[in-house]
């Protein structure tokens, strides 16, 4: 290692990302480097290849077809689905904001002594099987008609239920999308000194909700935007939770619909899976843009 | 903080405080009267469903285990690539998306590769005039292939950071004191890397025991996988009390799930010491 990395390395010591974190070995390590990255390459790119080509070849006539991308629109089911998921989507990144915003910030700036409490709490529905929840969640549901029945709550269960937009979905995923809207939001506050932020905005005379409007939620923009789209694509690809409970969006009719039509099914997964990385590729370009800004 | 910690114990904890409980219940199949019961639970222990335990452990196990490895040295290759910054935004950011929301359309990508009527299975008969070996997607091998490009991804995600983390200025030292690459890693990296890579195939076990629309995508119902027959028993109507059956096979899981982050949080502690 030259003397010019050196230095470099020893004034960029406390950060967290280094430049070039693992060093560059001899000649024979770098052989095995490539060796790694073709071979998982291959396995990676792959089944993506073959699905693409699984696609747009036409089996009645030869040649490449692009109809079962262009049928995807009209398909049977497709449009309910979708816009189904869609919605419960949008309602589930709204809520998980609304709730985890305030507990987020409040942890940073009041309770650090919760703070191993909430994080654990958080980190909990990723190692929790989502099948074993879901099974917890219909029992009880069943309450209901066992129960209650007759009563307001029995009511309210029932509505929770709609098979058009059955709100319960959208609370069981505001617990799975817990662990990435935490750390995606606890991740932004780290960097910041949000105390004396938020104490300058209340000494200028700013009441509570108005420094979370006007201070903390754009310092937060970049983190907002990560925690709201990964739950944002949590939520379309999610498959347990909805079958188990009987739902039909987006994923569901996928399956639904690969018995009658294979290449409508892979057709849609290829999309929503590219849609899914522009999306990803996209923030994480803003998210660097803003990171050159700041330092600037 | 009240809003957060009533949610969450209304629909995280009050949910597996149920199963917990319901688990014991059984409905009499004649007078579908409930009573306390360790029937179900004994019932899961025995036939189809000890199988489809063990079926789910082993797959878990091995499939963590191969991907804890791969994940690693994907992991290495990728952060000390010279100019790797494109390279490496692009592999993190297709982790994100292979590992947190493949599910579904992985399974259909690999049906679409090397199903039966896959891409790559017709490439090998018509123009080798192979099969592919034996190889079946439709099997415990096949499961594995298709759960490693979550796994694999997973550990990438997780154990960046880690990797990150590691300073420079140690190899430097290491070097400075003539130690050999083998030695470096033998007596400075290693222990090092050690907690956080069990950690985080602690985590990679975690999420191949609990997949589930993967393997059913896949396989239906044909492979012993304990999530598979969790399904199966929760949409019987045949059987009275399978339901009952359900909720003592998901206990089951949060138990075992339960040991393995017992052991994790355990190693996380010692990972803190480390890395603080």
């Amino acid at each position: 290692m030259t003397a010019a990395t050196g230095l470099g390395t020893v004034t960029g010591a406390g950060s967290v990302e280094s430049a070039r974190p693992v060093r560059t070995g001899s000649r024979g390590a770098r052989g095995w480097r490539w060796a790694v990255l073709v071979v998982l390459g291959l396995y990676f790119v792959v089944p993506i290849a073959a699905s693409v080509w699984f696609t747009v070849r036409d089996r009645g006539r030869g040649g490449l077809t692009a109809r079962y991308y262009t049928g995807i629109p009209g398909a049977e089911g497709f449009a309910d689905a979708f816009t189904r998921s869609v919605l419960l989507a949008v309602l589930t990144v709204l809520f998980s904001l609304l709730l985890m915003v305030p507990t987020v910030v409040l942890v940073n700036l009041r309770l650090p002594r919760l703070r191993t409490t909430v994080e654990l709490l958080t980190l909990l529905p990723l190692v929790l099987p989502p099948i074993a929840l879901v099974v917890g969640v219909r029992s009880v549901l069943a309450w209901a008609p066992d129960y209650f029945l007759n009563t307001p709550l029995a009511e309210a269960f029932f509505a929770l239920q709609e098979p058009a937009l059955p709100w319960i979905l959208v609370l069981v995923y505001v617990v799975l999308a817990l662990p990435f809207v935490y750390r995606a939001l606890d991740a932004g506050l780290r960097g910041i000194d949000l105390r004396t932020l938020t104490e300058a905005a209340r000494n200028l005379g700013a009441s509570w909700p108005r420094v979370l409007v006007s201070v903390v939620l754009p310092v937060l923009r970049t983190s907002v935007l990560n925690a709201a789209f990964l739950t944002f694509a949590l939520v379309m690809g999610e498959y347990t939770i909805a079958v188990i409970l009987g739902f039909v969006p987006f994923p569901t009719w996928i399956v639904q619909s690969s018995g009658s039509q294979p290449q409508l099914s892979v057709s849609v997964s290829v999309l929503s899976l590219a849609i899914t990385w522009g999306l990803l590729l996209l923030i994480s370009a803003l998210d660097r843009r803003r990171a050159g800004k700041d330092l600037a | 903080m009240v809003p957060f910690f009533l949610y969450v114990a209304v629909f995280l904890l009050l949910p597996v405080g149920v199963l917990a409980v319901e688990a014991f219940r059984a409905t009499d199949p004649v007078a579908f009267t409930e009573s306390w019961s360790t029937g179900s639970i004994r019932a899961i222990t025995g036939g189809a469903y000890r199988r489809a335990y063990l079926g789910s452990l082993r797959l878990s196990l091995i499939t963590a285990v191969l991907g804890a490895v791969l994940g690693l040295a994907l992991a290495v290759a990728v952060l000390s690539a010279r100019r790797g910054r494109l390279l490496r935004r692009l592999v993190l950011t297709a982790s994100g998306v292979a590992a947190n929301f493949g599910g579904i359309p992985l399974a259909f990508a690999f049906l679409a590769t090397i199903g039966n009527a896959g891409v790559i299975t017709a490439l090998l008969q018509n123009t080798f005039g192979l099969g592919l070996g034996g190889f079946s997607l439709y099997s415990m091998a096949g499961l594995a292939l298709v759960y490693l490009y979550f796994m694999i991804p997973l550990m990438v995600l997780t154990i960046t950071p880690a990797l990150e983390a590691l300073r420079p200025q140690w190899r430097e030292a290491a070097d400075n004191l003539g130690a050999s690459g083998w030695q470096y890693w033998r007596y400075v990296g290693g222990p090092v890397l050690a907690p956080p890579v069990i950690g985080a195939t602690m985590l990679l076990f975690a999420t191949a025991f609990a997949a589930y629309a993967t393997a059913k995508a896949l396989v239906g119902s044909s492979v012993p996988l304990v999530t598979l027959q969790i399904a199966d028993a929760l949409s019987s109507n045949v059987v009275v009390g399978s339901e009952n059956l359900g909720k003592a096979l998901a206990l089951g899981m949060v138990v075992l799930i339960g040991v393995v982050m017992a052991f994790y949080a355990w190693v996380q502690r010692r990972t803190q010491r480390w890395l603080s």
